[in-house]
């Protein structure tokens, strides 16, 4: 019905232009994954040629065949969970405490949260990398992880704060009167229903650890490389479509994750919402 | 779940500052087993810190409760056996109407199919056993009202806590559910506090109405107790309608006096002929009010309004007025009825 009378509401013009629109980010988002794909099964293609000269595999097992580079997949694959796990715990019961403050507490800490995040991150990086040559962590497989778990906490933490305080008070003080005690109405209730916000800002760290290169190369080369930084010497060291396989293997994930989250946002609470009259 | 006591709910001495400021002040309040009791009173009263520091949603600063015998002031309320439907319901999105009547079983480690059993019972109490797979935001207020219901009820609660459960309903409904809770009220004889600030609400479903004032208990008695004695001029303001005049009463006269006298408008009585007791009054207003009539009236001694709704009146008409009966306050208290 709702669905029906917006349809009828919504004008010509306005739904061109937003065809339009949409034309035109499908454009931007896919036109650059579309050349990439095509590069990572063409034996070759340069202008003015349309088409590639033939397809092939060949680039696909070369990636996979070689050490470095299944060295670097492996890394990213096993360093971006246990970025992503100790963001959660170290983010999460911030971002609870903080969406449990009143207005004014909530708005400083995550103004806060903000301001540091928009320092230029290479700065950042540098005096880091002086103070792990202090550590001993250069080079080394923890400095990474803490290289790109700064990247996260910002994700973690508004997100999940604005979550938490979207909760009515009153559905865990129902809790409470139901019997259930603060540990369980935690759990059941506040939890439960922070979730959508917590798996968004899970997907969103996810792709910030996976995606982080600058200082990941910066504390990690030469010994750890990732997907990312291993980008660097692809570029130079492997033809075109090598690079362009990689570039599509690292944008694999994003693509489940969103595709995951999607499922679970759009069609799931998220949507439903908090609407309690 | 049953207590051998016949004691239902006592507030002694319940004192709470919030902000910095006296919300309630030494409120007492005894409800018996199975009674239903009204808090009435205007908005910021304190009504609802009452009702929170009974369900254990706030310690009082100072005083006790008492809940079928058994001292609760200190208990979190998870532990109190009192049941609470919330004023927007609070019922939980993520959950189906099912679910959140089960809740308070599930916690209480209940068997499935025991939970199963009562959950069904409550569900058909309230009528609402179609429903029982929808989520809460796929059903009306009405219905979200009475899964709330459910949800309390299942509890099998000492005492049933609602804070004006029926503020959120559109007129007509309010009318039929208020006579639903009362009637599932009789039919459990479960003691029930409910919060409003709606007098008719108060007046047609309670045994007892406690009218607040600033945090404290003006007067706690029976509608018609509370309606025909008002024991202070503020009730007898809140409740129902009044004409307030100062001076003093004399039989059926008002003369100069520093009294205040109150006079409700269906106790002005207005004849077109001359009636024993009558005074001569001139008709100054009629306004048609449904199934009566609201009839500004001026005599010599006084202007009174009167409910009228035979022998109806027209604006200019010369008629006799007789007072059947006043309220007569000095310092604010009833000292006299007449
Ligand atoms: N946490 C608090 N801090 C400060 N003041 C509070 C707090 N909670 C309530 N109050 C104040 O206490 C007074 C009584 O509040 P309460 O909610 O009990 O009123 P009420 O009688 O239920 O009114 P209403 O009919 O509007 O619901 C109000 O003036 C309110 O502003
Ligand atoms: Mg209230």
């Amino acid at each position: 019905m709702a669905r029906v009378k917006s349809r009828q509401k919504t004008s010509l013009p306005i739904r061109l232009s937003l065809y339009f629109f949409i034309g035109l980010m499908s454009l931007f988002i896919l036109g650059p994954l579309l050349w990439l794909a095509v590069h990572a099964f063409a034996t070759n293609w340069t202008y003015p040629n349309l088409l590639p000269d033939s397809l092939t595999f060949h680039w696909w097992s070369k990636v996979f065949l070689d050490s470095a580079l299944g060295t670097a997949i492996k890394n990213s694959l096993i360093i971006s969970p246990i970025v992503v796990l100790l963001s959660m715990v170290i983010c999460l019961p911030a971002a609870y405490a903080a969406g449990r403050l009143n207005y004014f507490g909530r708005k400083t800490f995550l103004i806060g949260m903000f301001a540091a995040n928009s320092f230029p991150k290479i700065g950042l990086f540098a005096a880091i990398a002086t103070l792990y040559y202090a550590l001993n962590l250069m080079g080394t497989f923890v400095g990474v992880v803490i290289i790109q778990l700064l990247g996260t906490i910002i994700y973690m933490t508004w997100i999940p704060a604005a979550a938490f305080a979207a909760i009515p008070r009153n559905l865990e003080e129902a809790a409470r009167d139901a019997g259930a005690s603060k540990i369980r109405t935690f759990f059941t209730i506040t939890l439960r229903l922070a979730m959508p916000g917590i798996l968004v800002a899970i997907v969103m760290s996810f792709l910030a650890s996976f995606d982080e290169a600058q200082g990941s190369y910066l504390v990690g080369a030469p010994s750890i490389y990732t997907m990312p930084t291993e980008m660097y010497s692809l570029v130079q060291n492997y033809p075109i479509q090598v690079a362009a396989v990689f570039s599509l293997l690292l944008a694999f994930p994003s693509v489940l994750l969103i595709g995951i989250a999607r499922k679970h946002i759009i069609g799931g609470q998220l949507a439903e919402g908090f609407q309690i009259k | 779940m049953t207590t051998p006591s016949d004691e239902g709910l006592i507030l002694h001495g319940l004192s709470k500052i919030l902000g910095g400021r006296t919300i309630i002040d030494n409120l007492d309040l005894t409800v018996h087993k199975g009674e239903m009791v009204s808090l009435l009173g205007p908005s910021g009263c304190g009504k609802t810190t009452t009702l929170r520091m009974i369900a254990g949603f706030l310690i009082p600063d100072q005083g006790h409760i008492t809940i079928a015998g058994k001292d609760v002031t200190e208990l979190g309320p998870e532990k109190r056996p009192s049941a609470m439907v919330f004023q927007n319901y609070a019922l939980w999105p993520h959950m189906s109407v099912f679910k959140n009547v089960a809740y308070p079983l599930k916690v209480r480690k209940l068997a499935h199919a025991e939970i199963e059993r009562r959950v069904h019972e409550a569900l058909e109490l309230v009528n609402l056993m179609h429903h029982k797979d929808s989520r809460p935001s796929q059903i009306s207020g009405g219905e979200q009202q009475r899964v709330a219901l459910a949800r309390a009820l299942v509890q099998e609660p000492d005492i049933l806590l609602l804070d004006e459960p029926l503020s959120n309903l559109d007129a007509k409904l309010r009318v039929k559910v208020r006579e639903d809770i009362r009637e599932l009220q009789r039919r459990l004889n479960i003691t029930t506090v409910i919060v409003t600030h709606d007098q008719d609400e108060a007046l047609s479903i309670s045994d007892r109405i406690a009218v607040m004032n600033g945090g404290k208990i003006e007067q706690f008695t029976t509608p018609q107790e509370l309606y025909d004695r008002p024991a202070t001029e503020y009730v007898a303001n809140f409740i129902g309608s009044l004409n307030r005049v100062e001076g003093s009463y004399n039989d059926g006269l008002v003369g100069a006096g520093t009294d205040a006298i109150g006079i409700r408008p269906e106790d002005v009585y207005f004849s077109h002929n001359e009636i024993p007791g009558g005074h001569r009054a001139t008709v100054e207003l009629v306004v048609p009010r449904g199934h009566f009539y609201e009839v500004y009236l001026k005599r010599e001694d006084v202007a009174l309004r009167a409910f009228v709704s035979s022998d109806i009146p027209k604006h200019g008409d010369i008629g006799y007025v007789r007072i059947n009966k006043a309220l007569i306050y000095q310092n604010g208290h009833l000292v006299r009825s007449a």
